[in-house]
């Protein structure tokens, strides 16, 4: 019994050396070289950099995490929940949760659960398309505004001062009741897409306004003043110089806006401009439960924290991604 | 692209009388007042001059690249090969950017664009400019990189600048600018931001592509020694003027204004180790409020009452030197 696990090592110290003895000096030649440390450490851009920089913050993993499971609901809900969402029994009108149905029945007896797995969609559809119209007129007119300067950024500045200076909540309920009279049901999609207009008509100026600065920051940069003295064109210029070191601060402002213009959805929707019937949305679902609050707090708890939890999760994405992008506070 | 003869080292710029001024909230700076120079192609021309004193605003002017408000040119006439510049379409001066003239900035950091890879910067103008593939645009830009002696081209094309040491990174800018072979580089304080001994490579290097390229050197700088160098003439630059304008030999053998004399005393000298060091008194005139008579006699040992009101004249000493000041003849044949 000794014999063979005495022998085995022996066995393994004559054999087995000469393996590591020729690996080692491969190993420790190639990293000698320049070759090999540039593959272990691949040279990274701003970006790469604030990747690198992101996954190690807790913050922006457990936003991700949250952001996932929302994006996982709005594209399959059937996955969470097999009960159709407007499927009404009156008898179980209010009834608190249970086993059976988690989060308890609504007024007209319809599970709460599934309607807020369901309603997720028309909230994060309504955030995402209404963030990306804010930052695609914003990021354009900011963007002009900032490279020309002059009179062409006096009048795109004064023209977004004027959506700027209307209160948002009463501009939307303006442009709103202007599309759809109080008597008529507007389809889903149309009342989606006229909810979507009016949050982008009124937050553009936001984001044109961080766009503007960051471009006349970059434009007195020596890199733009650079490509100009190679003759690159004013396009060029702006899309290929300007555009991706002035894109960081709008992309903060994007993620936190994401969640603000959720909870805009919801607060027209619960003022009754927003989405309505058959549409399901947090916010319809808030507005439904207005007059029993009271009574049946459940109907009102559970999509609220949907929209508190969601909305928390972008401002934090949003953060972790500000502090990711901004090299001063490293 | 343009029509410059390289080999028989001919005319290739000349600025005559250019005035701009910088049309402010506070009031108009008259930046330049009357700014002449020529460059020939194979020579080195220093501009030398305080801060402020207009240097990297004639070459900004120069290039087209001058920000315009607050800038503007009001006067003079920018020759390249013969071209008015300043009566050309904007279009056809982006073509001669990069083309024909290029430049080159002190903070060679920022003026590389930290999103891409050196390499990519280089290749945007080929592949733009020249309509080559990345894959030959690359290459070029390796070749480019090779030409400034960057070690290890091949793979220090696929970095970002940041990861460029101080040296490199300007390397890499003497790269970016010359891509297009242009016949005019304009290198403003290309050294400013290095230390010594990076600062002599770089001119040494610029020395070389200039000779090689038969190419005119634009060389701004506050830094004298640096000039000694290289140049071939040196015009000094005080308030948006030329006030001197000589060989570099003549110009460091005898210099022929006040203010060129100024600057020459107040180089440190080994010999006079321990002293007090020489310097100008005063400050460089405010540009919104330039004095009467010859700007720099509120600063001017030598000023005297003509000084006062009235604006002196360049005065031509033989052998292509002019000065502008009243008392020039008798400065250059003192001592």
């Amino acid at each position: 019994m000794t014999e063979p696990t005495a022998s085995s090592p022996t066995t393994e110290d004559t054999q087995a050396p000469p393996a590591p003895e020729q690996a080692a000096p491969a190993g420790s030649y190639s990293a000698g070289t320049s070759a090999r440390p540039a593959e272990a450490e691949k040279p990274r851009g701003l970006w790469g950099d604030a990747w690198h920089d992101l996954v190690r913050r807790p913050m922006f993993l457990v936003a991700s995490v949250i952001i996932l499971v929302l994006l996982a609901m709005v594209a399959f809900p059937q996955l969470f929940t097999s009960v159709d969402p407007n499927h009404a029994d009156l008898l179980k009108s209010r009834e608190g949760p249970s086993a059976e149905a988690w989060f308890g029945y609504d007024l007209q007896g319809r599970d709460i659960f599934s309607r807020t797995v369901h309603g997720a969609r028309a909230s994060v559809i309504v955030g995402l398309l209404a963030t990306l119209g804010t930052v695609l007129i914003g990021s354009v007119v900011g963007i002009l505004s900032g490279y020309y300067g002059g009179w062409v950024d006096n009048l795109l500045s004064r023209f977004s001062e004027i959506f700027l200076g209307l209160p948002f909540v009463l501009g939307a309920i303006v442009i709103l009741t202007t599309f759809n009279s109080p008597q008529e049901i507007p389809s889903g999609t149309r009342v989606i897409m006229q909810v979507v207009t009016s949050i982008a008509v009124l937050s553009w100026p936001i984001a044109m306004r961080i766009m503007r600065s960051a471009a006349i920051a970059a434009k007195q940069q020596d890199y733009v003043k650079a490509a100009r003295a190679l003759g690159a064109t004013p396009r060029r210029i702006i899309l290929r110089h300007m555009l991706p070191n002035c894109l960081a601060p709008v992309l903060v402002y994007a993620t936190i806006a994401l969640g603000g213009f959720i909870g805009a959805e919801a607060t027209l929707s619960y003022l009754g401009l927003g989405l309505k019937f058959p549409v399901v949305s947090w916010g319809v679902m808030i507005s439904d439960s207005r007059e029993f609050i009271q009574a049946s707090p459940h109907l009102l708890l559970f999509p609220a924290g949907f929209l508190v939890v969601t909305v928390l999760a972008f401002v934090m994405l949003g953060d972790a991604v500000r502090d990711a992008l901004d090299p001063k506070q490293k | 692209m343009s029509e410059v003869d390289v080999t028989t080292g001919g005319r290739l710029l000349d600025v005559e009388d250019l005035h701009v001024e910088f049309r402010t909230r506070d009031g108009v700076a008259k930046v330049l007042n009357g700014v002449s120079y020529h460059v020939d192609a194979g020579e080195t021309l220093a501009v030398l001059g305080e801060s402020g004193s207009g240097k990297s605003v004639t070459a900004q002017t120069v290039m087209g690249i001058l920000d315009t408000p607050p800038g503007h040119v009001t006067g003079g006439r920018i020759r390249y090969g013969g071209e008015d510049l300043l009566q050309a379409t904007e279009e056809r001066r982006r073509l001669l950017r990069g083309d024909s003239m290029a430049m080159i900035f002190q903070d060679a950091l920022s003026a590389l664009n930290p999103v891409y890879t050196v390499g990519f910067q280089i290749a945007e103008q080929l592949r733009t400019r020249r309509g080559m593939s990345r894959k030959d645009a690359t290459a070029r830009a390796v070749e480019l990189l090779d030409m400034v002696k960057i070690p290890n081209a091949k793979q220090r094309v696929k970095e970002f600048p940041h990861q460029f040491s101080g040296g490199m990174r300007q390397r890499a800018m003497i790269a970016m600018s010359l891509a297009l072979d242009p016949q005019l580089l304009i290198a403003d304080e290309p050294t400013t931001a290095l230390d010594v001994t990076v600062q002599a490579q770089i001119m040494d290097l610029l020395d070389e592509l200039r000779r090689e390229r038969g190419m005119g050197l634009i060389l701004i700088t506050h830094d004298l020694g640096v000039v000694a160098e290289v140049a071939d003439r040196i015009v000094v630059m005080y308030a948006g003027r030329i006030v001197e304008s000589a060989d570099a030999h003549g110009l460091y053998a005898r210099p022929g204004h006040p203010y060129t004399e100024g600057l020459m005393r107040s180089i440190p000298r080994l010999d006079l180790a321990g002293q007090d060091l020489a310097t100008i008194e005063g400050l460089p005139p405010n540009l919104m409020r330039i004095p009467s008579g010859c700007p720099f006699h509120p600063r001017c040992p030598r000023a005297a009452d003509p000084c006062r009101d009235t604006v002196p004249e360049q005065h031509d000493l033989g052998a292509g030197r002019t000065s502008a000041c009243h008392f020039a003849e008798e400065l250059i044949k003192s001592e």
